[in-house]
């Protein structure tokens, strides 16, 4: 799974990115030697931090997002997921750190050159939705363009389109408070799509819905993206949200980022107790291929063939009827075996793992 | 064992608070009992009275002399704007401008205030008030929008800066306890007669309220909105005017419409200066001469004008958060184009017709006379009750509270005297249920019965000073801790240097009288609407009448039935200040968590346990401010009431303004307003602390 991280490729890179709150704040991290980078231990920073009084709200985090990718932000709340993010876009000034956006560094930025990223090349969509409530939706979604200055007739058929997109065709005089809260967010996700930017950023975007039209947006931004093929960063605090939409995922704790990694590898190989408390309740078979646990051995012959794609789940009765198991084609046309005893072995090492 | 300390470190508070309230106690007895043998200690020597009359008079002369020319010159400056309202309004058939308040009442208030604005406007006309209402009208015209960009400029001000907020906030703080009529003596001096004063005076006591509103209402932008503004790409510049002030659009026009009662009931309180032909100098002239029917009339144009002020602005302060879709939008545009021809055309018509356009005198309804003679029949007829009214009150409850007992029981109205037997009695009637408080372990209340048992011995006037300030800084040490008794030991030391501490006690105690009323009445009224919606629904609008009425009108009722005195000015201040009594009791009552007040039905109580010892113990905080709230309203308008002739610092502050005493008035002034600021902080601290005890938090309404 192993991704290069060289900075060249990714759309945007967070680099050691501290956040502290409460009085004097900068000074704590002034003594340059301990900072991780320089052979510092991030942890011990952070807690000294705490323990003379600082509030560590982000503590040397680090990730690359790539062209393309959905990079979801996992972590309960209070962990600093909402100040990484917000670092990101410098709603929130960070502390230290950099922040490189196609190779630039963002804190460097002047305060005209920030204006213009967020005018072109940054989305924010947040989770109590921020609409501006004198505006209707049109307006609202507007917005963004006719602070760019852009032509009246340009900027209406740009908010068109992404209304459209997002499915409000027909609502574009109602007001925030006529919506319900779905439709405030496809506003939401409508406007910061206005401008056309090339990275999102997605604050825990599903959240205030209620579950069942949360599971209807998360189909509806799936669907988005494989129009689009944006870079996003993407917060949760729902795993099984983040299992859904994320190419790959860091959990965050503390303000620290505990593991990185597909959302596979996180269940399969929880980095500590923490991610294992969430890798606990997921029901796995959902989540898991049968890529992801058959065995290297030569299948043998005419046994059922199955891609590497196809969900555990929906193998389980074919399994239980059959020992012999099925055949494993993968991606790149290489075939495996896989068998009930098999998939008891890949989960029971999830348990023993859990277990020690 | 933290737990166990705190209660050691209550415990040891209530001793030393019960100390020194013995203290206290001991010293007011021994003040009661020697009475004026204490000499200096007793009433505060002259010989210590620093005279800074002269001394201010000085300054403010040689200020007009040297800056008079910058304050004419602004004057004469606003000459013109006046001056052009008037013309305008005045040129502006009758008619026409009907036709145009009634449309904006209708945008504002749908059809039931357009229908309650023209028939006011036809009541001016026809009653023949068109012209002064007119003039006071072109005042509040002017005065808004200079009062309206004042204030915003000073609360965006406030706003941006954490330095400015600190220096606007207790400026405006001072200049909301300022009476209304302290503010007219500079200003007159500076400016000199006209209406020029009344505009610069309105101004002044109409921005404030707009600062207020304006900084809570930039504060209150919600933070993703700024967050989202930001990320649309917005300049400071862009967040600013696109995304903060219109965010914040609804609280700012209620800023506008407190500006605008502010403003008018400033040019109605003016026109007591004269010489302007506008309808406060109406009502007030006519009261003067005890032409009480011509008085009501004009009072009631008064009545009329703040109501329909109120009701429009407060209206699109209202409608500014509904939804108008681009159908409504377009619709609008057109009724207001409609409207538009239709004005122009009624100026046109109102040429044809000069009825439309000037009302003939000879027309003028008139009924004042026939009023006048129906009052005087009425009051011959009722004379002796509402004397005794007026006696029983003033023997029994006012003399008594002003002298004290002492003094204020004679064989001629109580039918007996302070005899020592009867002063034993009234001693016991006193000691024995505190020394019952006492047995039951409630020291503290026991301690200040006897106080109050003193003190209405005494007297407010005939009580040492010395006492009534250690009371009174006690109090507040309690209250507020060792800042405010500094504050207030100044305040006092004011008082007292100053030579006001005789009409500051007068003002005290018809304050304090009014305040005892108004809250007792108030507070029962509120709980009773709050537990009636029928009651409250017959409450709300007089309250909200109440609250809207410029406070010359309040007077007027009072005057007519009872004359001028002591027992008018009681009445007048009561009238006005019950309105937050009752407010903020129902207020308190109604909003109460409300898992607390199911729990406790859950439990089982009964109507009456669940309001006494539930709802009420938990609105207390509430309340308090309610009562916060009447002392303030109290003090506005007992400075008004030094215009049916009170002899307290209220009269100091408009004989300064009668003789253009400058010394005077302004010393008179800020007396009351060390008063208001003493009571204020005084309550509200008790309230605070009742609420942190409670967990509660509880807004101030506005
Ligand atoms: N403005 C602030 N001042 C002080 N502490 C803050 C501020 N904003 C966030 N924090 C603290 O930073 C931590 C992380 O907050 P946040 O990033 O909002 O968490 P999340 O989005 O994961 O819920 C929390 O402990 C929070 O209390
Ligand atoms: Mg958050």
């Amino acid at each position: 799974m192993s991704t290069s991280n060289s900075p060249t490729e990714a759309k945007l890179s967070c680099r050691n990115l501290w956040k502290l709150y409460g009085p004097n704040a900068a000074s704590h991290l002034s003594d340059e030697s301990r900072l991780p980078q320089n052979g510092g231990n991030a942890a011990e920073l952070a807690q000294s931090i705490r323990d003379q009084g600082g509030i560590v709200a982000s503590a040397d985090v680090n990730f690359d997002l790539m062209p393309g990718e959905i990079f979801v932000i996992m972590g309960l709340s209070g962990s600093g997921k909402s100040t990484v993010v917000r670092c990101l876009s410098r709603l929130v000034e960070p502390t230290c750190g950099e922040i490189l956006l196609d190779g630039q560094d963002l804190l460097k930025a002047s305060p005209k050159e920030l204006i213009d990223f967020r005018r072109y090349k940054m989305g924010m969509v947040f989770q109590s939705f921020g609409l501006l409530p004198h505006l209707n939706v049109f307006e609202n979604v507007a917005f963004p363009l006719k602070l760019q200055g852009m032509e009246p007739k340009e900027r209406t058929k740009r908010a068109e389109r992404v209304i459209d997109l997002v499915g409000l065709e027909g609502r574009e005089s109602s007001y925030p408070s006529q919506l319900s809260g779905g439709q405030q967010q496809r506003v939401g996700i409508a406007r910061s799509l206005a401008v056309e930017p090339e990275v999102w950023f997605l604050d825990e975007p599903f959240s205030a819905l209620d579950p069942l039209i949360r599971r209807q947006m998360q189909d509806e931004f799936l669907r988005l993206q494989q129009e689009l093929h944006k870079s996003i960063v993407f917060i949760t605090h729902d795993f099984l949200e983040s299992l859904r939409v994320a190419d790959r995922m860091a959990i965050m704790k503390d303000g620290a980022v505990v593991q990185i990694g597909r959302p596979v590898d996180l269940i399969l190989n929880p980095a500590d107790d923490y991610v294992r408390e969430f890798t606990n309740d997921v029901p796995w078979e959902l989540i898991l291929t049968a890529g992801d646990i058959a065995s290297d051995n030569t299948p043998p012959a005419g046994i059922k063939e199955v891609p590497a794609s196809t969900k555990v789940a929906d193998l389980l009765p074919y399994l239980a009827e059959h020992d012999a198991g099925v055949a494993v084609r993968a991606d790149d046309g290489s075939i495996f075996h896989m068998t009930g005893q098999h998939l008891i072995a890949a989960l029971a090492s999830g348990v023993t793992d859990a277990a020690a | 064992m933290p737990q166990l300390d705190s209660t050691d470190t209550l415990e040891s508070d209530t001793k030393k608070d019960t100390i020194v309230w013995l203290c206290v106690v001991a010293l007011t007895a021994i003040c009661v009992v020697l009475g004026d043998s204490l000499g200096v200690l007793y009433k505060y020597p002259d010989s210590l009275v620093i005279p800074l009359t002269g001394p201010l008079n000085q300054a403010m002369s040689w200020f007009v002399e040297v800056f008079g020319w910058f304050f004419k010159a602004i004057g004469w400056l606003f000459d013109w704007p006046i001056l052009f309202a008037k013309t305008i309004l005045h040129a502006i058939p009758w008619f026409a401008t009907l036709i145009l308040a009634t449309f904006v009442s209708y945008r504002a208030g749908g059809v039931s205030l357009a229908l309650f604005c023209a028939l006011s406007i036809l009541y001016m006309v026809t009653f023949g008030f068109w012209p002064q209402s007119m003039n006071s009208f072109a005042l509040v015209v002017i005065s808004i929008p200079l009062a309206v960009i004042v204030g915003f400029a000073l609360g965006t001000w406030g706003f941006l800066s954490a330095r400015a907020y600190r220096v606007i906030m207790p400026t405006l703080d001072l200049m909301q306890t300022v009476p209304a009529f302290a503010y007219l003596i500079p200003i007159l001096l500076l400016f000199g007669f006209g209406s020029t004063v009344g505009l610069v005076a309105s101004v002044l006591f109409a921005f404030p309220p707009m600062v207020r509103n304006t900084i809570v209402g930039l504060r209150g932008v919600p933070g993703t909105v700024i967050d989202s503004g930001l990320m649309s790409g917005a300049t400071p510049v862009q967040l600013f005017w696109n995304v903060r002030v219109p965010t914040a659009r609804r609280q700012l026009l209620l800023g506008v419409n407190q500006a605008t009662m502010a403003s008018l009931s400033m040019v109605i309180i003016a026109s007591i200066i004269g010489g302007t032909n506008d309808i406060g100098w109406e009502v007030l002239s006519t009261i003067r001469k005890a032409l009480f029917g011509e008085s009501i009339l004009a009072g009631v144009v008064i009545a009329l004008m703040a109501m329909i002020l109120d009701r429009v602005t407060n209206g699109f302060a209202m409608r500014s958060t509904t939804i108008i879709d681009d159908e409504m939008k377009k619709s609008s545009r057109l009724a207001w184009i409609i409207c538009g021809g239709v004005f122009l055309a009624a100026i046109a018509f109102a040429q044809l017709i000069p009825l439309l356009s000037v009302w003939p005198k000879a027309w003028v309804i008139n009924p004042a006379p026939a009023m006048n003679a129906t009052l005087e029949w009425v009051f011959l007829e009722f004379r002796e009750g509402l004397e005794a009214i007026k006696q029983v009150a003033f023997f029994f409850v006012m003399l008594p509270i002003k002298l004290g007992l002492k003094q204020a029981v004679s064989p001629f109205t109580w039918g007996f005297s302070m005899t020592p037997m009867v002063t034993a009695i009234y001693a016991a009637l006193v000691l024995i249920p505190a020394a019952f408080l006492a047995y039951k372990h409630r020291i503290l209340q026991a301690i200040r019965l006897v106080l109050l048992g003193l003190v209405l011995y005494g007297g407010l006037t005939g009580t040492a000073w010395i006492a009534l300030c250690a009371i009174i800084v006690v109090l507040g040490w309690q209250a507020g801790g060792r800042g405010l008794a500094i504050w207030i030991v100044a305040g006092l030391a004011f008082l007292l240097v100053t030579g006001i501490w005789n009409p500051s006690t007068i003002s005290i105690y018809l304050c304090g009288v009014a305040v005892l009323l108004s809250f007792t009445v108030g507070s029962a009224v509120g709980v009773w609407a709050s537990e009636n919606d029928k009651v409250a629904a017959v409450v709300r609008p007089i309250i909200d009448t109440l609250q809207t009425m410029p406070l010359f009108v309040i007077l007027i009722p009072f005057v007519m039935v009872f004359k001028i005195g002591e027992f008018t000015a009681l009445l007048s201040i009561c009238t006005f200040a019950i309105v937050p009594a009752i407010r903020y009791t129902q207020h308190g009552l109604r909003n109460l968590p409300q898992d607390v007040v199911e729990a406790a039905s859950a439990i089982g109580c009964t109507r009456a346990q669940l309001l006494f010892q539930v709802k009420l113990p938990l609105a207390v905080p509430s309340i308090m401010l309610g009562l916060n709230q009447t002392i303030m309203f109290a003090i506005s308008m007992l400075v008004i009431t030094a215009l049916v002739g009170t002899d307290d610092l209220g009269q100091q502050i408009y004989i300064g303004l009668g003789d253009g005493d400058f010394g005077v008035g302004m010393i008179a002034g800020v007396g009351m307003a060390i008063i208001a600021m003493i009571a204020d902080r005084i309550t509200q601290s008790i309230s605070r602390k009742m609420q942190a005890k409670l967990g509660l938090r509880q807004e101030m309404l506005a």
